[in-house]
């Protein structure tokens, strides 16, 4: 490909291939503290592409190319040429990763011991790792945790966040300009800005840590906790992880452990800073 | 007429994790996994011994748990139907 980077984010190296510079220099500020790949080898290929000859250079058109693809992705404009490089990581990450399991979650990480979140989109599972990240935490990542296989551990993945909408504005309040991407306007998410990981997360990036405590957050709903429980907690990891079928065995054992040893609180709230405290609550009770 | 006779797969092709009080099993020969509850681990247990109709399967049970007899039958039949499928337990 005419313009191409190679990265690495945690254990995990991607070579990112562009017909066009701007996607390409864009990745390169944004990751600009990440390392490459030792040895020059990488574990997925992600290659943007114009839909067609034509698209190139009339009303660019960015279609997501690479070792595992999506036949009906639709194309997105060269516009959101960042978007579309980061949606093709995540689409390797998701369809190709056989050594982890991968949850759809954000982790942050605290003398050596990990936090889950996950829930569903919106859910502010991102934003609160985001912010955590920034008062006190490591953030391993804010889109997947990694559950190895064979010891349990979590392995980080801090690739850039995706901060969609009113978090956006959270976190400009939050951390220094120089951290964030363009604003991206009218994508398919609505408004998404991503945020590169503070020093800290890109410095620990091979450093795995333990799992302690699982939370389901739920943005926009009345305070309350309620304790989940473990086949429920089981059920919806599941459901959010995007290779645990594929993993079979080994995935079934290492999840049904994961469950098994630690707690699980489902924590709605209304705003995100009295999140933050009863995340740090719950840490010191059930955690710590 | 005879009554049909059932068989599970033998204890190594089934792992079962208990998590609050429901079983989690990883079945190996279809990769699926099942979340039940008791009295499904309970009958696939009993039907590991060997193949057996209801009426025996009823015995092996009573013979382990608290289980009354002329109401359990029809009860026991569904639950063997239910796992029969889910794949867990087969008609011989």
């Amino acid at each position: 490909m005419k313009h191409q980077l190679s990265l690495r984010i945690g254990t995990v190296a991607f070579r990112i291939g562009s017909a066009w510079s701007a996607p390409i220099e864009a990745l390169r500020q944004l990751y600009r503290d990440y390392p490459e790949p030792e040895d020059g080898l990488c574990d997925f290929t992600v290659r943007l592409e114009p839909e067609n000859f034509l698209r190139r250079w009339i009303r660019p058109s960015v279609a997501i190319q690479g070792d595992y693809i999506l036949p009906d992705a639709a194309p997105l404009s060269l516009a959101h040429g960042l978007l579309a490089a980061e949606m093709g990581m995540n689409l390797q990450m998701a369809l190709g990763q056989k050594r982890f399991l991968l949850l759809h979650a954000s982790t942050v990480e605290k003398d050596g011991r990990a936090l889950i979140m996950t829930g569903e989109s919106g859910a502010g599972k991102s934003t609160l790792a985001a912010l955590l990240g920034e008062r006190g935490w490591r953030l391993m990542g804010d889109e997947f945790a990694l559950l190895d296989l064979d010891s349990g551990r979590l392995w980080p993945f801090p690739r850039a966040i995706s901060l969609k909408n009113g978090a956006i504005r959270v976190m400009e309040e939050e951390v220094e300009r120089d951290r964030f991407g363009p604003r991206l306007t009218g994508t398919p998410k609505g408004e998404i800005r991503h945020m590169r990981p503070n020093r800290r997360a890109v410095e620990a990036m091979d450093k795995s840590a333990v799992p302690a405590l699982i939370l389901f957050p739920r943005f926009g709903e009345a305070q309350g906790l309620r304790a989940v429980g473990q086949a429920e907690v089981f059920m919806r990891l599941t459901q959010a992880s995007t290779n645990y079928v594929s993993l079979g065995r080994p995935a079934f054992d290492a999840l049904t452990k994961l469950v098994g040893d630690h707690p699980a609180i489902a924590v709605d709230y209304p705003d995100t800073e009295g999140a933050l405290a009863q995340v740090e609550t719950l840490w010191g009770e059930l955690a710590a | 007429m005879s009554q049909p006779r059932y068989v599970a797969d033998p204890d190594g092709e089934v792992r079962t994790v208990q998590l609050d009080g429901l079983a989690l099993l990883f079945h190996r020969p279809s990769g699926m996994t099942h979340i039940v509850a008791p009295p499904a681990p309970q009958i696939l247990e009993a039907l590991r011994l060997g193949p057996a109709d209801i009426g025996e399967l009823l015995g092996r049970l009573r013979a382990w748990y608290d289980f009354e007899v002329d109401e359990d039958m029809e009860a026991l039949e569904a639950r063997v139907a239910e796992l029969e499928a889910a794949g867990l337990v087969a008609r011989l």
